[in-house]
């Protein structure tokens, strides 16, 4: 089959590799007909994530057509389904809480040692996303094999369109979750940090929660009309200063609750990214945080932090004494999707989310790494690329 | 001196006179060297005892055992792999054992690996069961055998806290994870 591969920092290719196989009773084979390159992607694409390996298959949001089956998989061939960026067991203790992205099984035996030892404990294993969760193969292909199939993916009825319900796989519900675990209450002002999908899913979802109102920050024009769009004021960090605009656009109190989703690569001319930009390329530190330690700073006395952003090692500078002195509450972690399906898919089908205005443009799989390139290099024109095996298919 | 009020158990200690500790709470203890690892799995007791037990299908999730050979109720004949393609083997002989608790044992004379240790299953109520491994060993060929195994990925620390994990996969999914693509990859993997 054909597959997008990573080969190191900003080289990516479609190669010829071996199709997947069932290996396991819970196993199923998907054969892939959408699968979007995530804004986490581009820190795999920038080099940031440890334990890559070359030849290492990408892409965590994807779906497709049932093709294969195990004797213990719940599927059916000819099923479409939605594959969860999160693989997990269903039967551990995490999986009972719902927390599916602490799955204990997922992460296969030997590759939980490298997680244990940076983080403490393993996390689950994710489709595409370094050997530290898994070394799974990823979705940017034609087929997938899908562990624990009768646990993580979704069946779709026919006749709603791929574009409509990919992001189930994770941004959608990562957008979600940021906001619940904002724990926004009516009347609430949210500012969100980033208005990439994730940040203009945080969007939809904290007014869909009760916020009154939603203060969306980027520098790209197009992202911040897309959150105006959807009902958002705006502040564009390159014209206006963040602190001092969110301090008096809620009359000197902060926001109640601060969403970051902007992660580990965050842009800008501020003295601490830059400092943290100088760290990191020399090996000091491994991530640039600037928006999280403003929406620290931002945040009202008693206010709630959430951090849907990926961040992979270490910072200093964190400004603990303000996180401590205020009160604050932080709550982050990779998406337990699993929690959210079928909550979230009805919310589609009801009209009460839009999820296809994200996506900027559609490309077969064999134009995956002119699509890596044009999500990194014009992010104010790309908000999202849909990769779609299927159009090789038709004109090969 | 009063007694250091501290109830870490033996095997997190920085003081490796501790290791008599263990000795002393194995009947028949075999072995300088000590491996401590607990998993809680969330099962009864009762099902993991009885899967453990029946120490031929150790070899399911222990990947550096090649096979364990059941003689008798008490004995058994195992197979573990080395570094360099080699194997080492030895009779093991059950020196206690309690239904659904616990099981201790220890090698018996001639053995390339000098050994004993024990198996335990502690009810923890809704999470399931506390699983700890206890072991004593001698290393083959001592300090340079140690080195050897920890360059092959075969040191006995390493491979316990793995083996443990895919007890646990097995027992809690039914399967063990893997993330190999083919069935080429997963007996690379597992060989």
């Amino acid at each position: 089959m054909r597959a997008l591969t990573w080969h190191g920092k900003h080289d990516v290719r479609v190669d010829t590799v071996d199709d997947p196989e069932i290996l396991n009773p819970r196993d199923a084979i998907i054969k892939v007909t959408s699968t979007a390159i995530c804004g986490s992607d581009l820190h795999l694409y920038d080099g940031y994530i440890p334990t890559m390996q070359a030849g290492d298959i990408l892409g965590h949001e994807f779906m497709g057509e049932v093709v294969e089956t195990g004797p213990r998989s719940t599927l059916k061939k000819g099923q479409r389904v939605v594959v969860p960026f999160t693989i997990a067991c269903g039967a551990c203790y995490h999986c009972g809480k719902h927390q599916y992205s602490a799955c204990d099984n997922s992460n296969p035996a030997d590759n939980q040692d490298i997680a244990q030892t940076l983080y403490g404990q393993p996390m689950s294993g994710l489709f595409g996303y370094s050997h530290m969760t898994g070394g799974y193969a990823g979705g940017q292909a034609e087929y997938v094999r899908v562990p624990f199939s009768d646990v993580g993916p979704i069946v779709i009825p026919d006749g709603i369109e791929d574009d409509k319900v990919l992001f189930l796989s994770d941004i959608l519900p990562t957008g979600w979750q940021a906001a619940e675990f904002a724990q926004i209450e009516p009347g609430d002002t949210v500012a969100v940090w980033g208005c990439g999908p994730v940040g203009l899913f945080c969007v939809q979802s904290a007014f869909l929660m009760g916020a009154e109102r939603v203060i969306a920050i980027d520098h790209f024009p197009r992202r911040l009309e897309l959150a105006a769009k959807f009902g958002a004021e705006t502040i564009n960090f390159e014209e206006s200063k963040t602190y001092e605009a969110l301090m008096e656009m809620t009359g000197g109190i902060g926001p109640d609750a601060c969403i970051d989703a902007v992660g580990l690569e965050a842009h800008g001319l501020f003295a601490d990214n830059v400092w943290d930009q100088i760290k990191v390329s020399t090996f000091l530190g491994t991530d640039r945080a600037h928006s999280i330690r403003q929406a620290i700073i931002a945040c009202r006395k008693g206010g709630r932090v959430s951090m849907p952003a990926v961040y992979g090692g270490f910072v200093d500078k964190f400004p603990l004494g303000a996180f401590m002195e205020k009160g604050l509450t932080l709550k982050t972690g990779q998406t337990h999707v699993q929690h959210y399906l079928p909550g979230l898919p009805n919310a589609i089908m009801e009209g009460k989310i839009d999820t296809t205005f994200l996506i900027s443009h559609r490309m077969p799989l064999s134009e995956a790494p002119e699509g890596y390139k044009i999500f990194h290099d014009h992010q104010n024109d790309v908000t999202k690329v849909v990769l779609k095996p299927g159009l090789d298919r038709v004109s090969a | 001196m009063a007694e250091l009020r501290d109830d870490a158990p033996i095997s997190a200690s920085k003081r490796s006179d501790k290791i008599g500790d263990a000795r002393t709470n194995l009947p028949d203890a075999k072995g300088d060297n000590l491996i401590g690892r607990s998993v809680t799995i969330n099962r009864q007791p009762s099902e993991l005892f009885s899967y453990w037990r029946d120490f031929s299908r150790l070899a399911t999730f222990m990947d550096n055992v090649e096979r364990v050979d059941v003689l008798d109720g008490k004995t058994s004949h195992w197979v573990v792999k080395a570094p360099g393609g080699k194997t080492v083997e030895w009779d093991a002989v059950i020196t206690e054992e309690r239904p659904d608790e616990l099981i201790a044992w220890a090698s018996a004379e001639g053995a390339d690996v000098p050994n004993s240790g024990r198996i335990e299953f502690r009810d923890a109520g809704e999470r399931g069961t506390v699983v700890t491994a206890t072991i004593l060993y001698d290393p083959p060929a001592g300090l340079i055998g140690k080195v050897i195994a920890k360059m092959f990925q075969r040191e006995p620390a390493i491979q316990a806290r793995r083996d443990l994990r895919r007890f646990k996969q097995l027992m809690e999914t039914g399967e063990i994870a893997t993330s190999a693509r083919t069935r080429k990859e997963l007996e690379e993997e597992t060989a």
